[in-house]
């Protein structure tokens, strides 16, 4: 290994990406224009959804629930008195998410003791649009009607149970999206741009014949690699400082834990994302197959990583495709740093499983880069 | 392989496959130091692989070779601190000026006085003023200027020109060919490749191969006696219909029309004489004249005896 040749490559890469402004442009873009999406577009606990009322008891205590209705934030009812037919049709169409229909002689039913039911018709085509709202329902009946039935009426008051539960959500006490989708999108941008980059940049070497003229000189294959990645590594850096200061401007996520840490797993992580890259390289033929093949590896790390959906929820054999994936540790890595505060004890079994996967990606790619042209 | 001083190169039996195709069957060659040596064959005959593997850029699958008195299978990285290669395709960055193409090969030999080396270059080629132009906005002709530029930055005392006038304009080739006998005055090797019979005649000696096989050495005159080929050569205003039967007699074994003129060659020069004569009575109209044949007729010659030796074999 010798320097002046490892410079020699860094510096006319350096050379290549300032001339590449379009590339250069991305890299920089895509973190911004990812973080403007998905920070302000999605949001997965859904308020104000659309509800219409069909009425057939025009009680106090019909006008108590529909008040709690709309406070906690939920429901917006857009019809308090629709008919069914009507309340059915907004259903079909969409225009309602939710219909509650209170049945006639709901306050005397409920008086007499006779339990009359409220019916809650949701459009579930999207179960996580009503999730929240439809739990949110139960417990929000119940103590809207706990507050009216009271003095002779306090025996038909629901129980108050025997025990308190007490609910502290740590970490995100309000569930603000951002606050998990931001560190992520961290994770899922430079698993993005370090694949596609390295993996794109080695194949335009080879696919446009200069490769055959570098391995002519006395430079060796591996200072060729490092020397075409390195450049990157300061890239990934780039953009993990956009969406960090991004993340604290834009959408005020806390950043409780330690910096250096941080960046230290982003180092890990960049040499994680680096091997693939290397490794499709020397895999694919042209820069066509290289493309398709970073999206091929990029796909799992989005879906299966616990970035868009929670990995709890997946079934086994997703989850073990998920703990395969350098994504799905370093994500658990940013979200515990940021938001956690976590330390080195916290972090090492993420780090753990991220260097073995360093290792063993790195045999199978540097076996496979071509010393010579054979 | 004990006379390392004489030659620049010297292989024997090379070979090389990819996949379970033969691409260099068994090639011997030798390069004497400071000649031009000429590397021939159509497309895919296996010059390039066997150009890579001189330089230490492929491994052989078989056989054994020396460049510059390196072993061309233990001292790759050592030939390739030594050897000049321009490759077929360019293989300068296009997206890199002219300047910082020169600069990034003079980092990579590790040369002292890059700056200076660069300059001398840039003088040389007469680039000083287009130094910030981008490699890649040249003509075919000063790419290939450049690529040359590149190869001899080191000081290399072996050239590997790969095709290096594909593409190129005549005057530029002869330019370019002023250069190499320049550069093989001052004690250069240099090992050519090309599809031209101007510049194989250019060659102190010539290998013409084909299907990875070597089918002739020697000086282009040695070339030339060695096929024992006698031709006649016919020329004359609307020569269609004559072509067609002086092609199909016995006596013929291989023709190259050339616009108005014809040659015809064989291997036996009183049959061909003999199955002529009528045909010259006939048709006194046209000139005839026994004359040497060329080396595009040698070597049109030679591939087609190699097709069909060859083929039979290949399907083994
Ligand atoms: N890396 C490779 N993998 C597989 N086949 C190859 C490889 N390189 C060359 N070949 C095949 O080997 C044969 C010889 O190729 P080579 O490039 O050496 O021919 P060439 O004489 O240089 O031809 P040309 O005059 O067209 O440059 C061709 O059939 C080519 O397809
Ligand atoms: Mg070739």
């Amino acid at each position: 290994m010798s320097w002046r040749r490892l410079w020699a490559m860094m510096l006319k890469e350096f050379i290549q990406l300032s001339r590449d402004r379009l590339t250069f442009a991305m890299m920089v873009g895509i973190p911004i224009m990812q973080l403007l999406m998905f920070g302000y577009a999605i949001n997965t606990d859904p308020k104000h959804l659309t509800t219409v009322l069909v009425v057939y008891d025009q009680g106090s205590l019909t006008r108590s629930l529909v008040q709690a209705l709309q406070n906690s934030g939920y429901f917006q009812v857009v019809n308090n008195d629709a008919n069914a037919q009507v309340a059915t049709d907004m259903l079909a169409q969409g225009e309602a998410q939710f219909v509650l229909t209170i049945p006639a002689n709901f306050e005397r039913d409920l008086i007499r003791g006779n339990y009359p039911s409220l019916l809650l018709e949701a459009d579930a085509a999207d179960p996580a649009a009503t999730g929240n709202a439809i739990a949110s329902l139960q417990q929000l009946a119940e103590s809207a009607l706990r507050h009216d039935l009271t003095g002779a009426l306090s025996y038909l008051a629901p129980p108050a149970n025997s025990f308190e539960l007490r609910i502290h959500r740590l970490y995100n006490p309000e569930g603000i999206t951002q606050y998990n989708i931001v560190p992520g999108l961290m994770g899922v941008i430079l698993t993005m741009t370090m694949i596609m980059m390295t993996a794109l940049g080695i194949t335009r070497e080879v696919e446009q014949g200069t490769m055959e003229n570098l391995l002519a000189t006395p430079i060796k294959p591996l200072e060729v690699m490092i020397g075409k990645i390195a450049p990157y590594i300061l890239i990934g850096y780039v953009q993990v400082a956009v969406i960090l200061l991004m993340a604290r401007i834009l959408f005020n996520v806390p950043f409780v834990g330690s910096l250096s840490l941080l960046l230290f797993s982003v180092m890990v992580f960049i040499f994680a994302n680096l091997t693939i890259g290397i490794t499709i390289s020397s895999t694919v033929r042209n820069q066509t197959q290289a493309m398709q093949m970073s999206f091929f590896f990029l796909l799992p790390s989005i879906l299966l990583s616990g970035f868009m959906f929670p990995f709890r929820g997946m079934p086994r054999w997703a989850q073990i495709i998920g703990e395969m994936l350098p994504n799905t540790h370093f994500l658990r890595l940013v979200r515990g740093i940021m938001l956690k505060g976590n330390g080195w004890h916290e972090a090492w079994p993420h780090l753990l499983p991220l260097s073995i996967f360093i290792f063993v990606v790195m045999l199978i790619g540097i076996k496979k880069f071509r010393r010579t042209l054979d | 392989m004990s006379s390392s001083s004489e030659y620049a190169i010297e292989v024997a039996n090379l070979t090389k496959r990819f996949g379970d195709k033969v691409v260099v069957d068994q090639l011997s060659m030798q390069v004497r130091k400071g000649e031009i040596y000429g590397f021939l064959g159509p497309n895919g005959s296996g010059k390039t692989t066997s150009i890579r593997m001189m330089c230490g850029l492929l491994t052989p699958d078989g056989g054994m070779g020396q460049t510059l008195g390196l072993d061309i299978f233990s001292q790759a990285a050592q030939i390739k601190r030594e050897v000049g290669y321009m490759t077929q395709r360019f293989g300068l960055y296009s997206d890199l000026t002219i300047r910082e193409n020169l600069d990034f090969v003079a980092r990579v030999y590790a040369m002292n006085q890059r700056k200076q080396r660069v300059n001398t270059a840039l003088e040389r080629l007469g680039l000083v003023a287009r130094q910030k132009q981008l490699a890649g906005s040249l003509s075919g002709g000063w790419k290939q200027r450049l690529a040359l530029a590149a190869a001899l930055l080191h000081q290399p005392q072996l050239l590997l020109l790969d095709e290096p006038t594909a593409g190129v304009d005549p005057q530029a080739r002869r330019d370019f060919w002023e250069q190499i006998h320049q550069l093989a005055a001052d004690g250069i090797t240099i090992l050519v490749s090309t599809h031209y019979m101007d510049e194989a005649e250019r060659c102190h000696r010539l290998s013409y191969i084909a299907y990875g096989r070597l089918l002739a050495t020697g000086t282009p005159q040695e070339l030339i006696e060695q096929s024992g080929l006698h031709t006649w050569t016919v020329s004359g205003a609307a020569m269609a219909e004559l072509s067609k039967q002086l092609v199909a007699l016995a006596a013929v074994d291989m023709h190259t029309q050339f616009g108005n003129t014809l040659h015809i060659s064989g291997k036996d020069p009183l049959a061909l004489a003999q199955a002529l004569q009528p045909f010259q009575i006939a048709n006194p109209s046209y000139q005839w004249s026994e004359s040497q044949p060329t080396l595009e007729d040698v070597f049109i010659y030679l591939m087609q005896q190699a097709t069909d030796n060859f083929q039979p074999a290949g399907k083994t």
